[in-house]
């Protein structure tokens, strides 16, 4: 194993060898250490000082299931705090079976200048990006595969990216080669183009593939796991079917929907843009429903949705980005959705950023709620081509509720807050506020035990329980995350008992000894983040939700958001502890 | 007897179960005042189903005991994830 050193200042690729400390670290856990040890906390996210670090799973490459998801992490120019954002696509798994621990991106280049960075198994080097520079990913990705080969894993980012949006993503395509799986949450394809890095292509041809330790006893816990997945009936039977947008109706129902800039909780619209009718649309014009990401994903909740005409128009639209530019913006335009969704894959954005930025702006008067086509008609011709207009609202929803005057606007550290109303799904609210990332469901997923009946149950509507819940799940999620294993394992691993200790079993068996997964992995990776947020300046009152989610009540439940200050501090305050004994032990000396 | 009158919605693959309910459509159904929500799952012959499902009454999550009402909304739901 091995880690690549790219200097951009230097234009220069250098390999080292794989520090004994990082060892047993993997996708999340690693970049996060890595930004911790040598990027600092208050450095310029944009400027020369901060690093993009890529890493696979501790599981990638390998057969064990739905194990393909590539970990970013950064200083976020969004949010100010550390970062890590991941994406499945096929990018993980060829970095894996070269052998490539991480690729540390850093430094700056000193005229305006912009690179490909090409990884094979014989060797590393920086090419002028001349001929995708200001193309979209969708053409980038074409014309690097014509130059590189049809089976060239390919990452990205748009014109979002090269503006340095703080909305701007990583594209990372899929196995069909569309740019369709993002790292899109905080701004990291902002800081890959303030490195002047356009592309990355991988071309595993050759490489040695991924060493396993007991290869025998692998086989058999990443076949149980396989087993486990595909019996359940979320990632088994709900997941292939409909994908993630089946939450749209569930959460409809719930009266936890939020609609038109979070002042309702339920969209009149929502047959309209719900998962079952996507599903029927999808059959009808000879889409694929049932779609995988990445090789060995079992659950394959992604899909190809074609236009009327039956073209394909986009892949892996996701529950939150219906929402974010459905209900949250008033639209019940499931097609004109998916072209903003294309959109948003083309020029490099977040498509939950961009949703609710557009429901702030309309908001503010940019746009009437509902009005799609003037959606389409500003991402095409203002935010791809960077106008001021495009720049503000590629920034995401808090400089556009600055830039509009709206003091409805829906963010924690500046980062948007997804599709489920804080006020009405209590547990993922206290995950936005006490993130490490900023408002992000997927830091620790409240919704599977508030709304979806698994892993028990804990009333969304009620605030006890919500702390130790959103507490355990971002513990879960941080050790997922650093294994490379898609979140929605977690469907299972949360109800089937046998399903922990499988996935312990894999990495025994492939790294040759027992460790402790939840301490290295989740508990570390916390504290790391926690202390890192902590040196730039970071405090317990950042860790607060908006203040109209505690003074306006939400229609269909009648209730504001009350967990107290002192109840959301104690979430996170077990992985402070030890940087607070550390403190104290060195005050002493 | 005095009967409740539902209001009910079905979701994903129970629509192709029951497919009065298919496109969203709203089931009125009429049971006994009294009636619980187990009653109602199995007048629609869910309960044959070997899956746990998910029933919101008015946005509430409610279990097999919970009483109904008159006028409820109810929402009922296999299992099913995303995020």
């Amino acid at each position: 194993m091995k880690i690549l050193r790219v200097n951009m200042s230097t234009l220069s690729v250098q390999t080292e060898e794989v520090p004994e400390k990082y060892y047993l670290l993997g996708g999340r856990a690693l970049t996060s250490q890595i930004i911790s040890d040598e990027v600092d906390p208050n450095c310029h996210a944009l400027g020369a000082s901060n690093k993009l670090v890529f890493a696979p799973g501790l599981l990638a490459g390998t057969s064990a299931p739905s194990s393909g998801r590539l970990s970013v992490g950064t200083k976020s120019p969004l949010t100010g705090t550390i970062k890590e954002s991941n994406a499945g696509g096929v990018a993980a798994q060829k970095l894996a079976k070269m052998g490539i621990k991480a690729v540390i991106v850093e430094g700056k280049p000193v005229e305006n200048a912009w690179y490909i960075l090409k990884i094979s198994a014989d060797g590393e080097e920086l090419i002028p990006a001349t001929d995708i520079i200001g193309k979209g990913n969708y053409d980038a990705g074409n014309i690097l595969r014509e130059k590189f080969g049809a089976k060239a894993g390919v990452l990205t980012i748009g014109p979002a990216g090269e503006a340095k949006m703080t909305a701007a993503s990583i594209a990372v395509a899929d196995m069909e080669g569309n740019p369709v799986r993002h790292c899109g949450r905080g701004g990291t394809g902002a800081v890959m183009g303030s490195k002047g890095l356009k592309a990355i292509v991988l071309d595993e041809t050759n490489a040695p593939g991924v060493e396993i330790k007991n290869k025998e006893k692998f086989r058999e816990a990443a076949q149980a796991f396989t087993k486990m997945l595909i019996a359940n009936p979320t990632c088994g039977q709900g997941l292939p079917t409909y994908g993630t947008a089946v939450l749209v109706n569930i959460l409809n129902e719930a009266g936890a929907l939020p609609t038109r800039n979070f002042s309702q909780g339920r969209f009149e619209g929502v047959e309209k843009i719900s998962g079952e009718f996507m599903y029927d649309t999808i059959v009808k014009r000879g889409g694929n429903p049932t779609h995988a990401c990445h090789p060995g994903c079992v659950m394959r909740c992604s899909q190809v949705y074609h236009d009327a005409d039956g073209n394909y128009l986009t892949a892996g639209f996701e529950y939150e980005t219906i929402w974010a530019f459905g209900a949250d913006c008033g639209v019940d335009n499931l097609d004109h959705i998916a072209m903003l969704d294309r959109l948003c894959d083309d020029i490099g954005l977040d498509t939950i950023e961009m949703g609710v930025a557009f429901g702030v702006a309309m908001e503010g008067g940019l746009l009437p709620f509902g009005d799609s086509e003037g959606m389409i008609r500003i991402m095409k011709e203002e935010v791809a081509k960077a106008t001021p207009l495009g720049r503000i609202l590629g920034q995401g929803a808090s400089v556009t509720g600055q830039a509009f005057g709206v003091s409805r606007v829906p963010t924690v550290k500046r980062q948007s807050i997804p599709a489920y109303d804080p006020r009405a799904v209590k547990g993922v609210a206290v995950t936005y506020a006490t993130s490490t990332m900023g408002a992000d469901h997927t830091a620790g997923y409240s919704v599977a035990t508030n709304i979806l009946k698994i892993g028990g149950f804990v009333d969304p509507l009620k605030k006890e329980g919500q702390v130790e819940l959103s507490r355990n799940l971002q513990l879960a999620t941080a050790v997922l995350d650093s294994l490379g294993l898609c979140i929605f394992v977690a469907f299972t691993v949360l109800d089937e008992e046998k399903a922990l200790p499988a996935i312990v079993d894999m990495l025994t068996a492939q790294y040759g000894k027992e460790f402790d997964v939840t301490g290295i992995l989740g508990v570390n990776t916390l504290r790391v983040e926690r202390a890192y947020n902590k040196r730039g300046g970071f405090t317990a009152a950042d860790d607060r939700l908006p203040e109209f989610f505690y003074k306006e009540p939400l229609d269909t439940h009648n209730i504001v958001f009350d967990i107290t200050d002192e109840e959301l501090d104690a979430t996170m305050a077990p992985f402070d502890v030890i940087e607070e004994v550390a403190e104290a032990a060195a005050t002493k000396e | 007897m005095k009967l409740l009158h539902l209001e009910v919605r079905l979701f994903a693959y129970l629509r192709e179960i029951i497919p009065e309910s298919s496109g969203g459509k709203v089931l009125t159904i009429e049971l006994p005042e009294g009636s619980c929500v187990k009653d109602l799952v199995t007048y629609l012959g869910l309960d044959k189903l070997d899956i746990s499902l998910i029933v919101l009454v008015n946005g509430i999550r409610e279990f097999d005991h919970s009483l109904l009402k008159d006028r409820d909304r109810v929402g009922i739901f296999p299992p099913i994830g995303g995020g």
